[in-house]
């Protein structure tokens, strides 16, 4: 069956349900996929646990809920220690290596890791676009949905004016993983 | 966006999204409303996109004042609707009664959450079923549809406008919040291809004896509303056909009521729509409606390639019951299987209907989630195992 569940997880406040939405629409609207997004997040609006669930599939989706994702998006240490068991084996978790201390090892998993949201901050001067990097940095390590369709729906779902910050924002993170790649390679 | 202001198109919204632009596509130019999780994103929706279609959105300061608002702007002749979940469905029900009893087309929206009283704001519940069917003090029936996902909740936001109109009733959008913050495609047809059952207007011109209470043969009175050049009088009190008070009439009362309940009885087949998949020549058929109806299919599908004859039966529409389809099913299947987010409400319904000639097992959930499927699955077996080998059921050794 071909059903892909992720998680992208963090604090209310780092654009974790945006991230999802972003997602799901490049796969429902430019990969014509069947796609679910369940957010959930506490009474709060900033500050309290948030996580969107992703289910993308070639068939009808039955059960909404993410049950053994294939890909954790974790940007807070919360997240990471709330999450990281659910994670399928051979799953993939993507951090935000400033925020997440990865003290709970496991060694069935492939982990990758960017400073989003110093990246976001220092390089591109707005921390608000942490969640676009992390996408990027995604749409590299993964091939769950194209990189173009992300890119669509990253410029469909954002405040106009943004367009530019959006796009670097995005492009910086999908080319830190072939930086990243190239130092491994290179080690 | 058209230029009318009106959305076409494929989109990846939510479901409370899709209900207010379903709502929009539908006519309706009139919210009153008040904000309340997980409700909020219809009112959000609906103050920016009311006054871009010329449009009306106005927050009251509580459920009381939004539901009497949304009577008020279908009395001026607008297509309206509030939306609201638990605590604010509670405070609407004296209102609903108003509504019903002075038969003003308009559509709540429930978008339910696990209660009882304010409990979980941000999660799923089917808690508040039969507050829909009951919940309005006296004798009268109502109409509500259960949503399974954003596209339905869009069309069934639509087919609610007409069904309002078409029974002159309000009638209830009876989804939760695992369907209204679901985000999905959601398909917007050309307003062209969505259907508008148009405002009964009286076929009479304004006249001394004018009757605005008068039945057409279907038991639905035309309706005149306010600025029409018609006298019109609308109360909540019992009314005789020229809409005054007759409170100490027996026989007006009768007349009135037996009315009310026949208009929405007598259109059953017309209200009632239910979605079978497999049900035919099955021995268990799972009953459900909204969010538990798109997780039970799941479970069946599992039973089904365990070599289960299971069925799945979706109560598009709740209100009015599927009476007739449960009583047929009840002496064809060995049982129904029930999963609702709550203690037991629908199951009730479909027990009754059953008569004793089929079992019904409720699967339970006390609400803030949805049913894993083990559980529903796990009824399934049961039951089939029960029906097929009673014998084993009762030799069990006692341990």
């Amino acid at each position: 069956m071909n059903r892909h569940e992720i998680r992208f997880s963090g604090f209310g406040g780092q654009g974790i349900i945006t991230s999802g939405y972003i997602l799901g629409k490049a796969a429902a609207l430019y990969d014509g996929r069947h796609v679910t997004l369940i957010k959930s997040y506490g009474p709060e609006s900033r500050g309290g646990a948030s996580s969107a669930q992703v289910i993308i599939s070639d068939e009808e989706i039955n059960y909404p809920r993410v049950t053994k994702p294939e890909l954790l998006v974790a940007m807070s240490q919360e997240a990471y220690a709330k999450y990281v068991d659910e994670l399928a084996d051979g799953g993939l978790l993507l951090i935000d290596k400033d925020l997440v201390e990865l003290n709970h090892p496991r060694d069935d998993i492939r982990v990758c890791a960017i400073p989003a949201t110093r990246i976001a901050e220092s390089e591109l001067g707005r921390k608000i676009v942490a969640n676009i990097v992390m996408l990027g940095f995604l749409a590299a390590n993964s091939e769950v949905v194209p990189v173009e369709g992300i890119r669509e729906a990253v410029l469909s779902s954002i405040p106009k004016g943004t367009e530019e910050l959006n796009t670097r924002a995005l492009e910086r993170g999908y080319a830190y993983e072939i930086q990243y790649l190239q130092e491994a390679a290179n080690a | 966006m058209n230029d009318n202001g009106i959305l076409q198109g494929d989109f990846f919204i939510d479901g409370d999204t899709a209900c207010a632009e379903a709502a929009i596509c539908a006519g309706c130019r009139f919210f009153g409303g008040y904000p309340i999780t997980p409700a909020t994103e219809i009112a959000e929706r609906m103050a920016r996109r009311l006054p871009q279609v010329g449009g009306t959105y106005i927050q009251m300061e509580d459920e009381i004042a939004s539901i009497a608002a949304v009577l008020g702007a279908s009395w001026a002749g607008q297509r309206a609707m509030t939306a609201t979940s638990g605590p604010g469905f509670s405070l609407m029900m004296e209102n609903l009664g108003l509504g019903i009893i002075t038969e003003t087309p308009c559509v709540l929206v429930n978008v339910q959450r696990a209660g009882p009283s304010t409990g979980m704001p941000t999660l799923a519940g089917q808690g508040d079923m039969m507050q829909a069917r009951w919940g309005s003090h006296g004798p009268y029936e109502i109409i509500a549809l259960a949503p399974s996902s954003p596209q339905e909740l869009f069309d069934l936001t639509i087919r609610a406008f007409n069904l309002a109109e078409r029974y002159r009733t309000p009638v209830l959008v009876m989804t939760d919040e695992a369907v209204g913050h679901m985000t999905e495609r959601v398909v917007i047809p050309p307003s062209e291809e969505i259907k508008h059952y148009p405002r009964r207007k009286p076929q009479v011109p304004p006249s001394d004896g004018y009757l605005p209470y008068n039945p057409d043969p279907d038991g639905v009175p035309p309706m005149a509303c306010a600025g029409e050049g018609y006298r019109i009088h609308v109360t909540g009190l019992t009314h005789n056909e020229k809409g005054y008070p007759a409170t100490v009439s027996v026989e007006t009362q009768r007349k009135l009521v037996e009315r009310l309940i026949r208009k929405i009885r007598d259109n059953r087949d017309d209200i009632v729509e239910l979605h079978e998949d497999q049900v035919q020549g099955a021995d268990v058929v799972v009953v459900a409606y909204g969010i538990s109806a798109r997780t039970a299919a799941r479970p069946v599908r599992v039973a089904r390639e365990m070599g289960l004859k299971v069925g799945l039966l979706k109560l598009v529409t709740v209100w009015p019951f599927a009476e007739n389809r449960i009583q047929e099913l009840a002496s064809q299947v060995k049982a129904f299987v029930v999963p609702e987010i709550n203690m037991g409400q629908i199951a009730l319904e479909v027990e009754r209907c059953a008569g004793g000639k089929a079992q019904t097992i409720l699967v339970p959930h006390a609400g803030g989630g949805l049913h894993d499927p083990d559980d529903v699955l796990e009824a399934i077996m049961r039951v089939s195992r029960w029906n097929r080998e009673p014998e084993t059921q009762n030799s069990k050794p006692e341990t």
